[in-house]
């Protein structure tokens, strides 16, 4: 039997850790993810898992030894959020092109300027080409069960990529919902045993990690990562399938709610889809408008063509950003989704709004606003603001409110 | 009760009004609801006004939104009535619930925008008397259990008793006070 509980993200995230009991966990804390490995610790102190738990100065080296380790053939995991992933950047990277599968619980939070502690995804969307794999949560219930996927996905022989396991600061990290556990068995189960094929602790096969590639070797490698990112996408359905079978939980690389008969959907990552089911739901049932959601659940790699599947035959859609890129033109899900459509040939109104920056609250009627102006647009063919921003005090750019 | 009850926590930082809903939202998930219990930060510091939320619903809660409008509003320090619209939003036929030592009506005048129900609560009195300080999380909670009606205050007072022992497991002398307090409370606005 499942176990019924109440965690707040953060502690279903440790919880799955110490089901998990990676080899090493090497950590620096940075709100709001700082609670994983002060849980983390509190297991090892107890005795609950012999997880090596590593005190570094910085996420630099929280990074720099989660690659040590993962390299050596251990089971890593760390935490970071926000700042405390951009000073990880530099080997962000190291650790992919490596292909070390390391596992890193990000909550999701602004990165500074102004400082700020609250959910947005700019931490994670800035470090996009890094070439982990990331998956995204709607709620701790996902968050968990993204995470004891992490694993399968992450140390498959044919994928050999770190993941990230990201989930909204505070709103999922800090909130305390309901929650269906695994038993540990299991889990553990599931997750299995670490087995690298090649590692630098194997004195049988002696290997160099991260040597100097000069242009002769760089393009292979970086073709080579671009593979096994494609390699995951098939392996992110299978682990999924498996995980589905033991749980009744369905995953895949979106969800889409109530998208049967759509003509009008939001497309969105992260916690606030919760919030635009409800909208969904209350607009069905009061004026019976076919409208529907895209939640993405995994941004990297991207579901090009399967997501232009579900939007190309809408009247309107608008994708949701939870961060800015600056380009002046869309945020990073916007330029995502609108390529999938050209490439799909699809032709159908699309707008790219921005909403919760910093941790800006987004509402139900915010989202009723939002499919309002979708049917406004596919019946006048006019979009007044293609690049909205949803709860800015000033309104939009025209002075207009949403 | 009905569906699904939204409510809205004020504090300032230190009182306790996060762990409050938190044990809400605990006690609640115990009686085999739906819950959400999540605070609101701000820039942290004692004293500062903050706000913590409690979502309880017999059905799955998608919802990832603050509240904007309670069914009910929890104010664990009175001086937060001069500086915030605590009443903001509440919805008709609902109530506020303030902690204070002052008497009702001084309490409603403070409140021009709203004309429903106001209950006041004199945590510090009972706090002090159940435990000999000044904590007024659990009278604070047994009220909103009671004005809402959540659940039932006997399978309140028996979850929380459990909840009391788990939470207090190395300090048990304090488990009797908070009971009494809660008992207390519940007498007190019956």
């Amino acid at each position: 039997m499942a176990i019924r509980e109440r965690l707040s993200g953060n502690e279903a995230v440790a919880y799955a850790i110490k089901q998990i009991n990676p080899d090493v966990m090497p950590a620096f804390p940075i709100t709001p993810s700082t609670e994983i490995p002060q849980y983390v610790a509190n297991y090892i102190a107890n005795g609950e898992i012999d997880t090596e738990f590593i005190h570094v100065e910085s996420e630099h080296s929280a990074m720099s030894a989660a690659i040590g380790a993962c390299a050596a053939g251990a089971r890593t995991v760390t935490a970071t959020s926000s700042c405390g992933m951009a000073l990880m950047w530099e080997e962000l990277y190291v650790a992919a092109s490596d292909r070390l599968p390391v596992v890193l619980a990000l909550v999701n939070r602004a990165l500074t300027g102004p400082i700020n502690i609250n959910a947005d995804h700019s931490d994670s969307m800035g470090a996009r080409d890094a070439g982990w794999i990331q998956i995204y949560a709607e709620s701790n219930q996902e968050v968990y069960d993204n995470f004891l996927q992490a694993y399968p996905i992450a140390e498959h022989k044919d994928v050999h990529l770190p993941v990230m396991i990201c989930q909204d600061g505070f709103i999922t990290s800090h909130g305390v919902e309901n929650i269906m556990l695994v038993e540990d068995d299991k889990a553990k189960a599931f997750v299995g045993e670490y087995c690298p094929e090649h590692y630098l602790l194997n004195a049988k096969e002696p290997m160099a990690v991260g040597p100097y590639a000069v242009s002769n070797y760089y393009m292979e490698t970086k073709r080579a990562q671009r593979q096994a990112m494609l390699n995951a996408k098939r392996v992110i359905l299978d682990v999924a399938k498996k995980y589905e079978e033991m749980t009744g939980r369905k995953y895949g690389f979106f969800e889409e709610y109530r998208m049967e008969d759509a003509e009008y959907a939001v497309v969105i990552i992260g916690s606030a889809a919760g919030t635009c089911k409800a909208a969904v739901d209350h607009i069905r049932e009061t004026t019976g408008k076919k409208v529907g959601l895209v939640k993405i659940r995994v941004f990297r790699p991207f579901p090009e063509e399967e997501l232009a599947k579900v939007l190309k035959n809408l009247k309107a859609a608008a994708v949701l950003d939870r961060s800015e890129m600056f380009s002046a033109t869309s945020g990073p899900l916007g330029a995502e989704v609108r390529a999938a459509l050209y490439s799909a040939k699809a032709e159908i109104e699309l707008v790219n709004y921005f909403y919760g920056l910093g941790g800006r609250d987004i509402t139900v009627g915010d989202f009723e606003k939002i499919f309002d102006n979708l049917e406004e647009i596919a019946q006048t063919h006019e979009i007044r603001d293609m690049y909205a921003y949803i709860g800015l005090r000033e309104g939009d750019c025209h002075g207009n409110s949403l | 009760m009905k569906d699904t009850v939204e409510i809205r926590w004020h504090g300032r930082g230190g009182q306790g009004a996060k762990t409050a809903a938190l044990l809400l939202a605990d006690v609640a998930f115990k009686t085999g609801k739906y819950v959400q219990g999540f605070p609101e930060y701000g820039p942290e510091r004692m004293g500062a006004p903050i706000t913590a939320y409690n979502r309880i619903s017999k059905n799955p809660i998608t919802v990832h939104s603050n509240i904007y409008e309670p069914d009910y509003v929890v104010v664990v320090d009175d001086g937060l009535l001069d500086c915030t619209d605590v009443t903001a939003g509440l919805k008709k036929g609902g109530a506020v619930i303030v902690n204070t030592q002052r008497s009702k009506s001084e309490i409603e005048a403070k409140l021009p925008n709203w004309n429903g129900k106001v209950i006041t609560v004199n945590a510090r009195e009972i706090s002090e008397d159940a435990l000999g300080k000044y904590f007024p999380n659990s009278p604070m909670l047994a009220a909103a259990v009671a004005i809402s009606g959540v659940m039932a205050p006997e399978v309140f007072l028996k979850e929380m008793q459990a909840s009391f022992e788990h939470k207090f497991a190395k300090k048990p002398e304090v488990v009797a006070g908070n009971m009494k307090a809660l008992k207390m409370t519940l007498k007190a606005i019956a």
